[in-house]
Parts: structure tokens; C-alpha cells; sequence
């Protein structure tokens, strides 16, 4: 940049100081005509720097203050040992509190606060408050040391035959601009499995149940339910029945969870204004996946009155009686409806899984 | 160093300040351990030259202190809770003394942060110093950044360390984000949900990042032990290298003033470390800890014992995110849903989650990052700049500051729209759309409402030198009116009302070549000028010791002509002499 570019004076023909690009500033006329700094103010003497009892009696308070924090330390050294882990009291306009942490808490603040609260009234009363000047000084270094610097690395440069040897620059920056990549791929390449396939799939798939239909169990019981245990307007969260093999090896039930969800509700089928949807329950009594299609919170609020489905992460509002269509929030699409059915022992199963992935959205979740 | 100019007032001394020379007077030989020390590493020169340096007094500037006392706070607190906690999300049978979830089969991250609640004996005071630490840290981070944002402290040479500044706020966020992740409760598995969804948005490669990230299919027992090592090595280590760098800059640099008496761009007037700033910047470092510790004592953070452990299927209505992630929470509450889409290929483009999570953060703090050098573009300043703005001396760019402050906020409080709906029995879907608006309308109309306040502030100090300060004594003169008394600012009052420059705006000049073409240059130098218009087109010039005169001629001969609708005019009619002379009395004390 050319700094020192001198250009025709701009419309208002003031002077002008030119900047690169023919951009100019007006210079400010007034420049001249500005007032002076009137230099430091002069210096007010505290209390304590002219009158020797007020200095003492600052001198107390600091140490009353570290002695404060002293006597602070020595209460949690007791306490420690002395207050009993269960005990709790009523602390007023706070609540049933634990002992132990608000004395632990209290005595420990209170001898670290009073180190501070010391040492600041000290610096303030007692230690010197003449301002002291310091010079700033151009941040750049001076041209002199600027062509030292660039000196000494061509010098080096030069001595390590840099220039002079163009094989070696080229390879030496081939092979720093590679040596990362082994190390990157390893971290990244070995940091999970792809098959995000997986994504698409839920336990609800009857290929985990040799075929079968599976049937609908209450979470976190386990247990199956039956169409007349569920009276309009109730609400069950619902696992499949093949959960209980994962839950039983104790492996990958959270993951398996985390897919299979349901929220299970009956209402009046009148209500119910898509036909699939009716046909694909029972009386009225539905089943849709509860992770939101959003970013896949569990959708674990129900509306009786207006049949509205409600993510409490990030407010989507879904419809029961549409098919359970998106009618406010951030979430595109409707919850997965899940197909169900009566078996012969009278409980609800589920014989067909879900006909498209659940919860979030994801690059290939249509492919 | 502190060397004395006698050619300039600003820099003169007082005949009882101190000078370099003397804190050296009474110098003891070096002996001890400091004697034997320095013989080996020679570092009584820098020691020295450190306990020297000179800091300059404001409350504004203990903001930043502040976020680093909170972090030592965090680090140290830190280091004892690794000693408790496990990293593991392999479920064990719960069988602490917190009796409700004895049984219940638990990640181990999680019983081992119950056991630091309920059976390390002084283990929730270290975990909720370590939480409060945390959230003030963050707050005190922003407020620093505002802090510097407002008074312009980042302009040349201190760019660089308001970069560095930008990446360590991000990182905070994201290092709390990882910590307050790791008890593995329901409402920290909650916003792990969240973030995998994040992740799954990302075009092309979401399933395959959030596949890496878990180690698998969500939630897997990989990511704890994972946020684990990047909340206690990987981020702490940038933070803390990214810090040194931050404050040795602020040595390197010499700490900027605000403007006052005696105050100069070329010198800094304050304290020296040794043993002023040693006393109140150590002893604030106890005040911040002590204050944390009080807080800690007394008010519960995150009791993940009421949560219960993380299981996918249940959720707590009003989950929200530690605040400092509100923003991110309520932009995805604000995105509609229909910005998502399916395009030929059915690829799925989460577009209304990913602007939201993914683009944000690093949209929001690189543009954070790169204002000082658009402000130094638009300005075509390339001095040094030591001495601080008042915000109101800099209109434009304190509305900017303010105008995404309100997009922040917005942002910020959609992530408790569900929250106001309850406290206010509101709907939740007028509030969200109110939010939207907002958005697009709030920040021009804070924008324009903090310049006007900036220039009338402006306006108001003009007064102030000109017509004086109110004194509060109202007269009652024989004729029946009343009038306040002004009496005159002194030297040192004056100077910071009128010690700022006001930049014109850059003027366009060739803006064809010789041959009557445009040049290419001349299009980027027109934005350029007309960005300059925009900051420096409404200004309000610092009185001038002429004006000043004038003003002072006007009040000691009322008679004098004055131009029409001038304050003056109105002020000094009747009888001028004999109140003029009351005024002169009152001005003497």
C-alpha cells in the first residue's frame, strides 16, 4: 500500500490527504484549532496519607479482614469433620439446603473472599495512588532491526543453500503438506464405524422377531398391553418387545431405544380425519414414533384437548387428528405413524415396523 | 520508562508523583533463593521490568479479569473432579446414599457424578463452584468482549488479540458445552440428542460425521470418554495457549486508557504492578473466587440427581441449554420448518436446522472476528489507537455493537419462548412469530435509536462545555423568574468532552480512468465510500476552544446579537447584568 500517494483535491476542494485508490479523506479544517490536554489533575491526598490514625485504622481493618478469612479457613477445617453428610436445614428464602455444602461452602468463601477484599482496601488506603506515567513507544520495530530480521533469514536461507537448491524446497514442501494426512485419516478414518445405513432401520423391523409381529410393551416396564387398557385419551409410552433381548445382554439398549420410541394414544376415531391413519390403528388408538423428525427429542407432550403432539426441546407441534403433519415449529415433516394391530391373546402388536426412517432428517434418509 | 516530556503537558509530572527512579532507590542486594535463582536464569531484568509496568484504573477493565479468575477457578476445580469422576457410559446398578435412584442402572459417568453430589464429602461444593465458575466465566468473557467492542479497544494494534479473543469466547462455549455434557443426565443427554441431529443436518456428510463422532449409532458409549478428553486436554490446552498469548499481547501492547486529563495516545497512566496492581488485581482474583464459592455455597446448579440418567425415551418439558448456548437453541426454534427439502437425487437438505447449529457459530464469531479490519477498511485509519472511545464518540459503530446484541438476544430469548408462554400465558406460536420479526426488524431499529441517543449524548456534553454543568441552584430573581445556575467546567472536566476526533467520510475522487472508463478499482472504492458515508455521515464535532469563546461572549454580553433560536438568545434576556453578576459570585466556589 502507497501511503505517501498524493492525489487532486475531492468536490469540496479542501485539502486533501490521499489514501490508495483514490479515496480521500477531508482533512479536518478545525485540526489547528482544538484544545489543549490539561495534563494530569493535581494529586488529593487520602485520609490516611496525612492523618496517622486514619492510616492505623485502615491498618486494622485490612487485618481484621485477613483475619476474617483465617478464622474462615479454620470453621471448614472443623466443619469438614464435624458436619454429618445427611443433615439439612431450612435456610431461609433458599430452601431445604445441605448442610455441609453451605457451611463447607460459606466458611471456604468466606476466608477466600476476605484474602481479597483485604488486599484490595490495603492497595486502596494505604499503598501509593500517584499515578505513574509510562511512555508507549510505536508498536513497529525500526527499519534498522526490520532489515536485521529480514537479513539474518535470507542469510540463513541462503546458507542452507535454499535458493540454490530448488529439489530440496519442493520436495521439503511435499512432504510437510503430506506427513498430516496419515494422521488425519487415522483419527477420522478410525473414529467410528459408516454403516449409517443402520439409521434407516428400527427394532420395529419383524426381521428382529424371526417374522413375527411384534408386540407393543410399556416403557420402562416391559410389559404388554392390551386394547382395553387403553381408555381414550391415555397416553403409553411404548417399546417394542424385541428390546428385551437387548436389555437382557445389557448391550446397545440405549441405541435401540433411541430409534424405537412410541407414543401410543387413543382418541375418538372421528376424530381422526386420514385414512390411513385410522386404518393403520385400532378404534381410535393410534401409534406414532415419539423421536421428532426435527433434531429428535423424545415428543413426550400431549394435548388432550386440542390432540396437539408437542416437542419440548424445540416446541414442533404436531396434529394427531392429521396424521400427526407438522402445524407449528421448526420440524418438517409428521411423525412416523407405526401400523398396529390386535393379536389373538388381545395385546397390540406391531407386524409391519415403520415405513420410512425415524427421527431426524439426513442426507440420504430418502436414497 | 516513564520518562519525562516537560514540551508536553499531558506527560508532565506532578511534583509528587513518582518516578522510575525511585522505586529503585532503596535497592538491597539480591541475596536467597532469588539471588541463586537469578544467577541460573539471569531473570532479574524481566522481573523488573514486569513489576514496572503500568496499568491504568477502570471498573470496565476488571471485566476481563474477571473471566480469568473464573477460569483458574475452573481449572483448578477442574483438576478435583477428575478425581472422582468416570468417563464411562458402561450402566451399573446405582448404589449411592441418594436413595430415589438407588437400583436404577446408570451410566457410570453418571453414578460417579452422584457420588461427587452425595458421597465425596465436599464433592458438590468443588462441582458447583466448578458450574458457576463456568457460567460466569462465559458471561464475563462477553462482557469483556462488549467492553472492548465498545470502546474500540480493538483497533490497530490490537487486532490480533481481538481475534484471539474471538476463538477463546468460541471455545468457551463449546468447552462448556462439552463439560456441562459429561454427567450424562437426562437433560445433558438431551442436548447430545440435539447435537447429533445438528450433525446428521450437515449436506452430504452428516450421517457419516455424527457416525464418527458417537462411534457409532447414537448415543453408543463412546461420546463421554470423547467430550471427556476435549473438556479436560484437547480445548483446555488451546485455551490456555490462546490466553498467554492473549495476555502477554496485553503487555506487549501497554493496557489502553480512556481518555482524561494527562492522559495521552502516547503514554499510559495508572498504577505499576508491583505493588498497586499486585495487591488489587491478586486480591480480585480472592473476590472473584470468594464471590464463586458464596454462590456455590448457596444456590443448586444442574442437580442431575432430579433429572435421573439419560435414557432417550422420557424428556422434562423447558429442556434448554446452559445459557451461553441459548442463542444457537433459540435459532432453531425460529427456523421454520419448511426450509427443509428434498432435491433431485432425494437428497434431504436440513436447511432448517443446519443455518441454525451447524453455520451459526462459526458465521457469528467470524464476523465478530473480522469486524476490526472492515472498521479499519471502511475508516482508511492505520494509526495506533491507545486511547479509548467513549461509545458515544463512535455512533455507528456502537449501534452495530447494539443492533447484533439484539439479534443476540432475540435469538436468546426464542430459547425460552416456550418458557415465557407458561410464566405469561401467552401462546407460544405468537411468540415465536413476534421472535421472527423480530429478528429481520429489531436490530435496524436498535441500530437507528442507539445513534440517535449516541449523537444527542453527543450533543448534551457540547452543552456541557458550552453553557457549563446544572449545579442544581435555582434563583428566583425580582421580576419573578426562575433560572438554574451553570457553572463553568474546568480544564479537567472539559477535556474528555472534547478530547475525541470526528472523521469525515471519505470523499470518491477518479472515479474513471483517464480514458473515461471505470476502473475496477474505483467500484470497490465506491462501496468503500459509501460505507464511510454511512458510519461518518452524521456527526457532532467536539467543541472548539473558539466556539467555547463565543459561548462565554454571548453569556457576558446578553445585548450582543445572536443567531435566531440559538439557546443563548432565549437564555440571556432581561436583566443581564445583575444576574450575570450573581452567576460569576456563584461561580467563584
Amino acid at each position: 500500500m502507497n501511503d505517501n500517494e498524493t492525489t487532486a483535491p475531492g468536490e469540496s476542494g479542501a485539502l486533501v490527504s490521499a489514501t490508495p485508490g483514490g479515496v480521500v479523506a477531508q482533512s479536518q479544517a478545525d485540526a489547528v484549532d482544538r484544545f489543549e490536554n490539561p495534563g494530569l489533575p493535581p494529586h488529593v491526598h487520602r485520609l490516611a496519607d496525612d492523618d496517622e490514625s486514619a492510616a492505623k485504622r485502615a491498618e486494622r481493618q485490612v487485618a481484621t479482614m485477613f483475619g476474617l478469612s483465617m478464622l474462615g479457613a479454620l470453621v471448614f477445617l472443623v466443619a469438614y469433620f464435624v458436619v454429618p453428610d445427611e443433615s439439612t436445614f431450612y435456610f431461609p428464602g433458599i430452601g431445604i439446603a445441605s448442610t455441609q455444602n453451605v457451611v463447607l461452602g460459606v466458611s471456604l468463601g468466606i476466608s477466600i473472599l476476605m484474602i481479597g477484599l483485604g488486599a484490595v482496601h490495603w492497595a486502596k488506603t494505604l499503598m501509593p495512588d500517584t499515578e505513574v506515567v509510562e511512555e508507549r513507544h510505536l508498536q513497529a520495530s525500526s527499519p534498522e532491526d526490520r532489515a536485521k530480521a529480514v537479513a539474518s533469514v535470507s542469510k540463513g536461507g541462503e546458507a542452507a543453500q535454499l535458493p540454490r537448491r530448488p529439489l530440496i524446497k519442493y520436495t521439503l514442501g511435499g512432504a510437510l503438506g503430506l506427513f498430516a494426512l496419515p494422521l488425519g485419516l487415522q483419527v477420522a478414518g478410525s473414529l467410528g464405524p459408516t454403516d449409517v445405513e443402520e439409521l434407516k432401520t428400527t427394532i420395529w423391523d419383524p426381521s428382529y422377531n424371526d417374522g413375527k409381529p411384534i408386540r407393543l410393551m410399556r416403557d420402562p416396564e416391559m410389559t404388554p398391553i392390551k386394547l382395553e387398557d387403553v381408555t381414550n385419551g391415555s397416553v403409553f409410552h411404548v417399546m417394542p418387545e424385541t428390546l428385551q433381548k437387548f436389555i437382557d445382554e445389557g448391550k446397545h439398549v440405549l441405541e435401540a431405544k433411541a430409534k424405537a420410541a412410541v407414543i401410543l394414544i387413543r382418541l375418538d376415531p372421528e376424530l381422526i380425519k386420514v385414512q390411513k391413519a385410522r386404518d393403520w390403528g385400532v378404534d381410535g388408538t393410534v401409534a406414532y414414533s415419539k423421536i421428532c423428525t426435527h433434531v429428535g427429542c423424545a415428543v413426550g407432550l400431549y394435548e388432550q384437548q386440542t390432540h396437539h403432539l408437542l416437542c419440548p426441546c424445540h416446541q414442533s407441534t404436531f396434529d394427531l387428528t392429521e396424521d400427526c403433519t407438522v402445524i407449528f415449529g421448526p420440524a418438517k415433516r409428521p411423525l412416523p405413524q407405526l401400523k398396529i394391530q390386535v393379536d389373538d391373546a388381545g395385546y397390540l402388536v406391531a407386524p409391519q415396523g415403520f415405513d420410512q426412517p425415524v427421527g431426524p432428517s439426513f442426507w440420504e434418509r430418502l436414497r | 520508562m516513564t520518562t519525562i516530556n516537560e514540551s508536553r503537558p499531558a506527560q508532565g509530572l506532578r511534583a509528587d508523583d513518582r518516578r522510575d527512579e525511585q522505586v529503585h532507590e532503596s535497592t538491597k542486594p539480591l541475596g536467597g533463593i532469588a539471588g541463586w535463582v537469578d544467577d541460573r536464569v539471569g531473570a532479574a531484568k524481566g522481573v523488573s521490568f514486569l513489576l514496572k509496568k503500568v496499568f491504568p484504573d477502570h471498573w470496565s477493565f476488571m471485566l476481563g479479569e474477571i473471566a480469568m479468575y473464573s477460569m483458574i477457578v475452573c481449572l483448578l476445580t477442574g483438576a478435583f473432579l477428575t478425581f472422582w469422576f468416570v468417563p464411562s457410559q458402561t450402566l451399573v446398578p446405582y448404589d449411592g446414599s441418594y436413595i430415589p435412584l438407588q437400583g436404577v442402572m446408570v451410566s457410570d459417568a453418571y453414578r460417579s457424578t452422584l457420588d461427587i453430589s452425595f458421597d465425596i464429602r465436599g464433592g458438590l461444593l468443588i462441582r458447583q463452584i466448578h458450574h458457576w465458575g463456568a457460567l460466569i466465566f462465559i458471561v464475563a468473557v462477553f462482557a469483556h468482549m462488549a467492553r472492548v467492542f465498545f470502546t474500540g479497544a480493538f483497533r490497530k494494534p490490537r487486532e490480533i488479540n481481538w481475534v484471539f479473543g474471538t476463538i477463546l469466547s468460541m471455545l468457551a462455549c463449546i468447552e462448556g458445552f462439552a463439560g456441562y455434557s459429561l454427567p450424562d443426565d437426562l437433560l445433558s443427554g438431551t442436548g447430545i440428542r440435539a447435537m447429533n441431529g445438528f450433525v446428521q443436518s450437515i449436506p452430504v456428510v452428516g450421517s457419516y460425521v455424527s457416525y464418527f463422532i458417537f462411534g457409532g449409532a447414537f448415543p453408543g458409549e463412546a461420546i463421554v470418554p470423547r467430550l471427556y478428553s476435549v473438556h479436560i486436554l484437547l480445548i483446555p490446552a488451546i485455551l490456555i495457549g490462546l490466553f498467554t498469548a492473549h495476555i502477554l499481547l496485553v503487555f506487549v501492547h501497554k493496557h489502553t486508557q480512556y481518555p482524561g486529563p494527562g492522559r495521552t495516545n502516547t503514554n499510559v497512566v495508572g498504577y505499576p504492578l508491583m505493588p498497586v496492581y499486585i495487591a488489587k488485581a491478586g486480591g480480585f482474583f480472592f473476590m472473584v473466587f470468594g464471590v464463586i464459592t458464596l454462590i456455590s455455597a448457596l444456590f443448586t446448579i444442574n442437580p442431575i440427581w432430579a433429572y435421573g440418567p439419560y435414557d432417550p425415551s422420557p424428556v422434562t418439558a423447558g429442556s434448554q441449554p446452559d445459557w451461553y448456548m441459548g442463542f444457537a437453541d433459540g435459532a432453531l426454534r425460529l427456523l421454520p420448518g419448511w426450509f427443509e427439502f428434498v432435491s433431485w437425487g432425494d437428497f434431504t437438505w436440513s436447511m432448517n436446522i443446519f443455518p441454525g447449529s451447524i453455520l451459526l457459530l462459526p458465521i457469528m464469531w467470524g464476523v465478530i472476528g473480522a469486524y476490526p479490519f472492515v472498521e479499519s477498511w471502511v475508516t482508511g485509519d492505520k494509526r495506533e489507537h491507545h486511547l479509548l472511545d467513549r461509545p458515544r464518540n463512535a455512533p455507528t459503530r456502537t449501534a452495530i455493537g447494539v443492533a447484533g446484541i439484539t439479534m443476540y438476544c432475540v435469538l436468546f430469548f426464542a430459547a425460552g419462548n416456550d418458557l415465557i408462554a407458561i410464566k405469561l400465558h401467552l401462546s407460544i406460536n405468537d411468540i415465536t412469530m413476534a421472535l421472527r420479526t423480530l429478528f429481520f426488524i429489531g436490530p435496524p431499529i436498535a441500530f437507528w435509536i442507539t445513534k440517535r441517543i449516541c449523537l444527542s449524548l453527543q450533543r448534551a456534553d457540547r452543552e456541557k462545555v458550552l453553557h457549563g454543568r446544572e449545579t442544581g441552584t435555582i434563583w428566583r430573581y425580582p421580576d419573578g423568574r426562575f433560572e438554574e445556575i451553570h457553572a463553568p467546567l474546568t480544564p479537567n472536566e472539559r477535556w474528555p468532552l472534547v478530547q475525541h476526533e470526528v472523521p469525515e467520510p471519505l470523499q470518491i475522487i477518479a472515479e474513471k480512468d483517464e480514458n473515461g472508463v471505470d476502473s475496477p478499482i474505483a467500484r470497490k472504492e465506491r462501496l468503500r465510500a459509501k460505507l464511510s458515508h454511512f458510519y461518518f455521515v452524521d456527526r457532532v464535532a467536539p467543541v472548539t476552544p473558539a466556539e467555547l469563546e463565543a459561548a462565554h461572549h454571548a453569556h457576558d454580553e446578553p445585548h450582543a446579537a445572536l443567531p435566531a433560536g440559538e439557546h443563548e438568545a432565549l437564555e440571556s434576556t432581561g436583566a443581564g447584568a445583575e444576574r450575570e453578576s450573581i452567576k460569576a459570585d456563584k461561580r467563584l466556589d
